[in-house]
């Protein structure tokens, strides 16, 4: 296997624009000790990067750079694991391109 | 809270919901449109490449005020693996003409405009406005919606739900489903940037002449996806899209795929030097005929991507969307102007227009391609792109080999590989799924 320089994907983000509606997550993650593989799976599948494991190797999100893919929720939401809504209107990211 | 009342509430300010505004605002109907983002195509995401025909029937002067990028006078199919490709390319002089039928366009440019044509025709458009929730009466009806803007609720006499992919208020409501993994696409897209003259040199254009590059194989190392190359004016739109089960299964990384394919040696010269200035991603409906929920209901009809109706095999989707809006549109001021209620009975009749249409015979076309490339991707997508690049590599290297010899261990190539069986298998399905 060849190796692959790794993707820093806060880069990438860091072209979009967003307005953060600072207090209101749109996407939650329910409490759990030990993640479930859907969770687990989000940690890969996210093209923003939000889900991270802590320090307790529970899966944790940061919403701030979410583009509003909603792969997230196919795989998570039927099992629980998060609930997930829609920015407030006109919050979250603003394409400019799309 | 609005104490007025419309004839209809369009949920969305994309392809599907404008085309369905503007089509019952044209007729005199009050309409308003709710959509959640800063501006109309501020949340949408598309290759894209525009269908004219489709367009033409909205709004017939389109080409003369609408944001364009450039006509596709070329279309390339590439069939990839790691370091090669094989190309397919059509490049027609015919399609310089006067009324073109196919432009890339940017999303975020066009829903704006078109929007403003909704506006122009007489309907209400308010941004920046989540829709949170249906209303129903007593008797279950839909007769309206609640919004995160203002207490209470909203109402008219048919909601047309043009909610795009994810439709989550339909599926709240109990509408239909909530997609699934196995049905719908992940695709991740930069906006690369250089300079006009550079992007016609590199894909050998003239003035506004545009080129589409579909490209398929390893790089999406397995699974069912595809990728894409398209010219616009300044810019270059390139991307790559995996179902989201294939994702899921493999512990693939979108942001992975999308960086190898930009690195492929094919791809990196022709956005050398470029200055990317987005990074998206959305869902694409790839489940087909089949995954087609309820169209309509109490009150209710759905439309575009909300109702799964995508032809992923030809990446067409903007203009089943724009043509499901603008039927429903049709549909819905037929009920009224014979002065009969929006019931599931009256509204009954989207679903016949839309059977007669493109949209659902197209569909119904390819109703089993779908699940065909999903059961077999390791094929379609790994296997077959890298015997056929091998193949093509011992076709044209000359290397003293006698042809009779070259030919022989080109096909024992293919049965090792996938077995006479297997490949008389593959090729007799791939063919009934065409029909
Ligand atoms: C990467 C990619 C490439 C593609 N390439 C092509 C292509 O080249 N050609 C083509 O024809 N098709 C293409 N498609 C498909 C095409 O983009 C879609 O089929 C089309 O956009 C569907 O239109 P729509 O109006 O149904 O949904 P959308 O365009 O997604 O519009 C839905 C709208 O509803 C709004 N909305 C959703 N929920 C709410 C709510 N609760 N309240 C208020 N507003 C809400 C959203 O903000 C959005 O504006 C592509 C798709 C992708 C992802
Ligand atoms: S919606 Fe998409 S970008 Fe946002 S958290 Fe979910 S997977 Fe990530």
């Amino acid at each position: 296997m060849n190796v692959e320089p790794p993707v820093r994907v806060e880069d990438k983000l860091y072209y979009n624009r967003y307005l953060v509606d600072i207090g209101h997550p749109h996407v939650k993650v329910r409490a759990h000790t030990t993640p479930s593989p859907q969770l687990l799976a989000l940690l890969k599948v996210c093209p923003a990067r939000c889900y991270e494991l802590n320090d307790d190797g529970q899966v944790e999100i940061t919403v701030d750079g979410c583009i509003e893919c909603g792969t997230c929720r196919v795989i998570a939401e039927p099992t629980g694991d998060i609930e997930w809504s829609h920015p407030r209107g006109g919050y979250g990211v603003l394409f400019k391109f799309g | 809270m609005i104490e007025e009342r419309f004839d209809a509430i369009v949920v969305g300010a994309g392809m599907a919901g404008n085309a369905a505004a503007l089509t019952m605002a044209k007729r005199g109907m009050k309409v308003l449109q709710l959509e959640r983002g800063e501006y109309p195509g501020s949340k949408n995401v598309q290759g894209a490449i525009l269908y004219a025909d489709m367009m033409e029937k909205l709004v017939p002067e389109f080409r003369e005020e609408a944001p364009l990028e450039r006509h596709l006078i070329e279309q390339r199919f590439w069939m990839m693996d790691d370091r090669s490709h094989v190309g397919m390319h059509y490049r027609s002089e015919d399609f310089n003409e006067e009324r073109p039928n196919r432009y890339t366009i940017i999303r975020a440019q066009f829903d704006k405009w078109f929007s403003s044509k909704v506006r122009e025709a007489g309907a209400t458009v308010l941004c920046e406005t989540t829709v949170t929730e249906l209303v129903r009466d007593e008797r279950e009806r839909i007769v309206g919606v609640r919004t995160d803007r203002r207490d209470g609720e909203i109402h008219a006499d048919v909601v047309v739900l043009a909610e795009g992919v994810n439709g989550l208020l339909g599926t709240r409501a109990g509408l239909r489903a909530r997609p699934r993994p196995d049905n719908v696409a992940l695709a991740v897209k930069e906006m690369h940037f250089l300079p006009r003259e550079t992007i016609e040199a590199r894909f050998n254009l003239k003035g506004d002449e545009g080129v589409v590059i579909e490209a398929a194989g390893t790089i999406s190392r397995g699974m069912t996806g595809m990728g894409f190359i398209y010219a616009n004016k300044e810019c270059i739109s390139l991307g790559i899209g995996c179902l989201v089960a294939d994702f899921q299964r493999t512990g693939q990384t979108p942001y992975g795929l999308l960086d190898q394919f930009k690195r492929h040696p094919s791809v990196a010269p022709l956005i050398a030097g470029s200055e990317v200035k987005e990074y998206s991603a959305h869902l694409i409906p790839e489940g087909g005929y089949k995954s087609i929920p309820q169209l309509y209901g109490e009150g209710w009809v759905v439309v575009g991507d909300a109702a799964q109706l995508n032809n992923a095999i030809h990446r067409e989707g903007s203009n089943l969307a724009m043509t499901s809006g603008r039927i429903a549109a049709e549909a819905i001021d037929l009920v009224k102007s014979r002065g009969e209620p929006m019931s599931a009975t009256n509204l009954a009749i989207y679903k016949k227009m839309l059977d007669d249409s493109f949209v659902i015979k197209d569909l119904k076309k390819y109703k089993d391609l779908p699940p065909l490339m999903h059961t077999h991707s390791q094929n379609f997508f790994l296997t077959y792109p890298q015997l056929i690049s091998k193949a093509m590599q011992n076709f044209v290297r000359v290397d003293g080999t006698p042809k009779a010899e070259k030919e022989k261990a080109t096909l024992k190539s293919f049965a090792k590989a996938r077995s006479w069986t297997g490949l008389f298998g593959d090729a007799y399905r791939f063919a009934r799924a065409w029909r």
